[in-house]
């Protein structure tokens, strides 16, 4: 099954809402992890580990460098999920 | 030849030694264009003991080892072995643990390192329990001391303010009844590069967030594991000590365990910042003076780190 990017775009605000409390309607593809959504480097690690077993994907260490939006998580999962 | 398998092991006694030298955040954030509230956050900690320049991992191993023997009330003639589990030595020769043996008077006793970086002393623990119960030795020292400060590069922002120095120790005996579970022990070696000590002079350098989620996705089943071999419910344990790396990672595996209210959780790492291999007998002995855990208790330890490698086991307390 191909995941659309509302699919991931939901999924990824409920993993932020379970893991950080961070409210859905902040997160939007604009959103920067750190400062909009307060989600520090080790959070984001959780972040990662929960949107694996959501989405079935792997996102390693060095991927989480270039995610500092909502949007790059996003198109990031996107593209893991369609060579998974 | 004879094999002897006499009977179980027991932890008999337990002993700490911090240096009475504290760094508060204020001075480490300074420098690293950090602050108090960041580091707190990232690592909980608040303060740490930094040892003297002339107060060695010998002589730290060796006060608390002292505390320890006295707590169990073993003399130091009756060790059949003195097991130091660091990382820190200044050198690669010798190893500590002849030393700290020839200090305390341990004159029967074999002397070995154990270097297996932060999971260290529950190695140390394993084998010293499987020494005490195949009759090898009929009291085993196990002691974890460190002295990372040194080896700390104090302008990396994210390491400068996590480790502390410090020892602890534990001594391990003979006993009727068996009071320490199976030690479990794993590691992911694929992950060697991730906490190294390296070059002249020696500086540690860590890839946290790797470590991080290591920890956080490997500790849960190998906490699981070692109760499933102790043959008790992770309900039923009155407290966890795992090394004190982060009060993040803590909290992630305690969360991830599901472990219940009536659970005490080691939290040394406040205080004492991340001490490697003497971290779990530092809080575990900081649970002791604190009288958070009473004799008879079930606690479970679980130490992991460098290599990477992890170990742990369900003690009973003394």
């Amino acid at each position: 099954m191909t995941l659309t990017q509302t699919d991931i775009l939901s999924g990824l605000a409920e993993v932020l809402e379970e893991v950080s409390g961070v409210p859905a309607d902040k997160v939007v593809r604009e959103a920067t992890f750190e400062n909009d959504l307060e989600v520090d480097s080790l959070t984001m690690v959780e972040v990662v580990v929960a949107c694996e077993e959501k989405f079935g994907v792997r996102i390693p260490d060095e991927a989480l460098e270039t995610m500092m939006t909502v949007g790059d998580a996003v198109d990031y999962i996107e593209s893991a999920g369609v060579s998974a | 030849m004879r094999t002897r398998v006499l009977a179980g092991a027991k932890v008999a006694g337990v002993g700490a030694h911090r240096p009475a030298l504290r760094v508060d955040n204020i001075a480490i954030a300074e420098r690293t264009e950090s602050s108090d509230a960041w580091i707190r956050d990232r690592s909980g900690i608040v303060t740490r003991g930094v040892a003297a320049e002339d107060e060695s991992v010998v002589d730290m191993a060796t006060i608390a080892g002292g505390k320890a023997l006295a707590a169990a009330g073993v003399d130091a003639t009756d060790l059949g072995l003195v097991l130091l589990a660091t990382c820190s030595m200044p050198g690669p020769l010798p190893g500590g643990s002849p030393e700290v043996a020839y200090r305390l008077g341990a004159s029967n006793a074999g002397a070995s390192d154990v270097g297996a970086g932060c999971a260290g002393f529950a190695y140390a623990l394993g084998l010293a329990a499987d020494a005490v119960r195949t009759g090898t030795a009929e009291h085993v020292l196990v002691i974890g001391s460190e002295k990372l400060l040194p080896m700390v590069d104090h302008d990396d922002r994210g390491t400068a303010f996590l480790f502390g120095d410090g020892a602890g120790a534990a001594v391990v005996s003979r006993s009727v009844n068996e009071a320490i579970g199976p030690v479990v022990w794993a590691h992911d070696g694929d992950q060697h590069e991730k906490l190294t000590i390296h070059g002249s002079p020696p500086r540690l350098a860590m890839e946290g967030r790797s470590i991080f989620r290591w920890a956080t996705t490997s500790l849960p089943d190998l906490c699981r594991r070692a109760c499933v071999d102790a043959g008790i419910e992770l309900a039923d344990l009155k407290a966890f000590v795992p090394h004190q790396a982060n009060l993040r990672i803590t909290e992630s595996v305690v969360k991830a365990l599901g472990l219940p209210e009536t659970c005490v959780v080691a939290r040394d790492v406040v205080d004492s910042g991340n001490t490697s291999a003497a971290s779990i007998p530092l809080a575990l002995a900081r649970l002791l003076e604190l009288g958070e855990v009473k004799s008879g208790d079930p606690v479970l330890l679980f130490g992991f780190g460098a290599g990477l490698t992890a170990a742990g086991q369900v003690i009973y307390i003394p």
